[in-house]
């Protein structure tokens, strides 16, 4: 048993997380559901009266309440590997990426799964962390229900199924992504 | 039972997406700057299985656990929503490292600040839902 945890304990390398990602959607599937986690957000919108200001949110939530109990338990999840499954060696990132971020100011790159200087509630106070954090998190809601489905949605549950929509969709997750990633997060990471 | 199908079927995925790191605002800068193979390898594995799987329960009609036959439902074509859309999103993602399911575990990883993005995000959801009839779809 201990070796076991020990052994889920080191990083798990992609051949091993990406078919256990498909596994999860196949294991919705059969249980009559949809892989899709965005879907969750409207749903809180419409249980806090969103029907109101928008008959978007006026629907009958409560055939969706699996999946906010889905995503209780990716917050468990979260929380069993970091308290029992823990690694104590730092994420091995590409040099490239290192050097770059170091360039930009990020102090200690893959010592956490997050860079400390801008997710912390001291930086949400500042203009750099409010832009990542309130900006980035806003964006990721609108332009998730804009476009129908997020990550699980378009480019996983979408594309298995051989859907034009979610490679587009895909596609512009992309455009936004290398935008960011290269004209603006230079900008916003040295506010 | 219901509750527990779907609360450990979410729990499996909370712990992968922290596993293999997918939830680090490190693998996703890196993935945007094509310096490493791993996040490519975690979606491009999950792709290849989720089509073969896709076609077997279609083409062997296999029923739910309900009873039922699992279906998917088409999309409904559209360039401009799902272009304008995804690049809002992608946006976002590149910015806070972070799309919805890895909010979710990171939150369970103890980092309370994404509760910010979480709340952002439901506030972006909810801007969305109110402007919807403006925008091109």
């Amino acid at each position: 048993m201990e070796s076991l945890i020990e052994w889920m304990s080191q990083p798990w390398p992609w051949y091993v997380a990406g078919p256990l990602i498909a596994f999860t959607m196949v294991l919705l599937l059969f249980v009559g559901k949809s892989f899709g986690v965005s879907d969750t957000l409207r749903t809180t919108c419409a249980i806090g009266g969103g029907g109101r200001v928008s008959d978007f949110f006026d629907f009958d939530w409560r055939k969706q309440v699996w999946n906010l109990i889905f995503v209780l338990g990716a917050v468990i999840g979260g929380f069993i590997a970091s308290t029992w499954l823990q690694q104590p060696e730092p994420i091995p990132l590409a040099q490239d990426t290192v050097m770059k971020l170091q360039e930009l100011g990020i102090s200690n790159p893959g010592a956490d799964y997050l860079p400390e200087e801008i997710f912390s509630w001291e930086s949400l106070f500042t203009l750099r962390g409010f832009v990542m954090l309130v900006i980035g998190g806003f964006l990721i809601g609108f332009g998730a229900r804009y476009a129908g489905g997020c990550t699980s949605g378009h480019a996983i549950s979408g594309l298995s199924n051989l859907q034009v929509p979610s490679l587009i969709a895909v596609v512009g997750f992309f455009i936004g992504g290398l935008i960011m990633t290269y004209l603006l997060l230079p900008v916003i990471l040295t506010l | 039972m219901k509750f527990l199908t779907y609360l450990s079927i979410g729990t499996l995925f909370g712990i992968i997406m922290t596993k293999s790191q997918a939830i680090s605002w490190y693998r996703i800068y890196e993935m945007f700057r094509f310096d490493a193979f791993h996040m490519y390898g975690i979606i491009g594995s999950a792709v290849i299985l989720g089509i073969i799987s896709v076609a077997l329960i279609k083409k062997y009609k296999f029923k739910s656990t309900e009873g039922t036959p699992i279906t998917f439902s088409p999309k409904n074509m559209s360039i401009p929503r799902y272009l304008f859309g995804g690049t809002i999103f992608g946006l976002g993602w590149a910015m806070t490292g972070a799309c919805p399911g890895p909010i979710y575990t990171l939150i369970g990883n103890g980092y309370s600040v994404i509760l910010v993005v979480l709340f952002s995000a439901i506030l972006g959801t909810m801007a969305y839902g109110i402007l919807r009839k403006r925008l091109p779809h």
